[in-house]
């Protein structure tokens, strides 16, 4: 029916909107140990070098996470599985 | 001119020729293409760089040496010697993954990476080599991974359930978390300059539009420069880091 098509593609894209969010957290996060990392690197320079390894895959682990949310939205836009 | 301002048509995938097998579509893609340029850059380089290889390195012998040891250092810190025997497997993971990567970056080249079957290919195939090796070593006893140690019955059974759905996730966060970066990156690339000439059509303030979003795609391009390397250094230190976890047993 033609009103409830109009409905779902609605919702599709205030859901689209709404998954956003979920990029938020991702940013906090890399925020966060990119943070930690520096002030450690502050307080002990030396040691600093050795921690590079850790920080990136920490970064790309809460990025990830972030990233499902855009994921979803992207579904939704593109209407992927929408009748 | 028809300015194609849809983010999403880049991603096409297109046959460039049909091929049909016994009700199989392996018509060979863009994507299957540039896999093809990826193979034999990375190949041509390596040749390049080690052919006649001298004790005084040349400059190209010296970059594949750079990168080699840097693969090697990487697979020794975290499996420990005896995982050199999965170095060929890192090794070309990462140039692998590293080079399509690059290659998106370049303005008439396909991303290959950012199509979940490719990167969920390549994270199938990590998990079930991680199965393979786990299964080879302790049997049915691989089970007892899941299994907290000195943890009391009551809750050891809800964190053993836990442990384990968080491995079967795996091969889902490498396959996603290398797809959603690429497609983030090259998404936003794209919006950006489509805000370009759609400014300078507009005039007035759009001129000081498209001038930030000029300086936007410079900035965004050097920082999807930075993803490339890293997601794929990532997700060669993830499967480093699970394969790792199988090689050694410390539990039982």
């Amino acid at each position: 029916m033609e009103a409830s098509n109009d409905l779902a593609l609605m919702g599709r894209f205030i859901g689209a909107g709404l998954a956003c969010f979920a990029l938020l957290g991702a940013a906090i996060g890399v925020g966060n140990i990119f943070a930690s990392y520096l002030e450690g690197a502050m307080r002990n320079p030396s040691a600093a070098a050795s921690q590079t390894g850790n920080l990136f895959v920490g970064a790309g682990l809460a990025e990830a996470a972030g990233l499902f949310g855009f994921v979803i939205a992207i579904m939704l836009l593109l209407g992927i599985g929408a009748q | 001119m028809r300015i194609d301002a849809d983010p999403m048509h880049q991603f096409k995938l297109e046959r460039l020729v049909p091929l049909d097998l016994a009700g199989f579509d392996i018509s060979f893609t863009n994507a299957a293409l540039w896999m093809a340029v990826a193979v034999a850059l990375i190949t041509g380089v390596i040749w390049l760089g080690a052919n006649g290889a001298k004790l005084v390195p040349t400059r190209t012998q010296s970059v594949v040496e750079m990168f080699y040891g840097f693969v090697r250092n990487t697979v020794e810190s975290t499996i420990g010697h005896d995982g050199l025997k999965f170095f060929p497997l890192i090794f070309t993971l990462f140039s692998f993954i590293l080079t399509l990567n690059l290659i998106g970056m370049s303005p008439l080249a396909f991303t290959v990476t950012s199509h979940l079957s490719i990167t969920g290919a390549l994270a199938i195939l990590v998990f079930a080599i991680v199965l393979f090796v786990g299964f080879s070593k302790n049997g049915i006893g691989f089970f007892s991974r899941f299994w907290p140690a000195g943890a009391p019955w009551w809750i050891a059974w809800l964190i053993a359930l836990i442990e384990f759905i968080s491995f079967l996730i795996r091969p889902f966060t490498l396959a996603i978390r290398l797809f959603a970066n690429m497609l983030a990156g090259h998404t936003m690339l794209k919006v950006l300059a489509s805000f370009i000439p759609l400014g300078l059509a507009a005039g007035g303030a759009g001129l000081l539009a498209a001038l930030g979003s000029t300086i936007g795609v410079v900035g965004v391009t050097a920082l999807e420069f930075l993803v490339a390397g890293l997601q794929a250094y990532v997700f060669t230190i993830l499967t480093c880091i699970y394969l790792s976890e199988v090689v050694h047993d410390p539990h039982h």
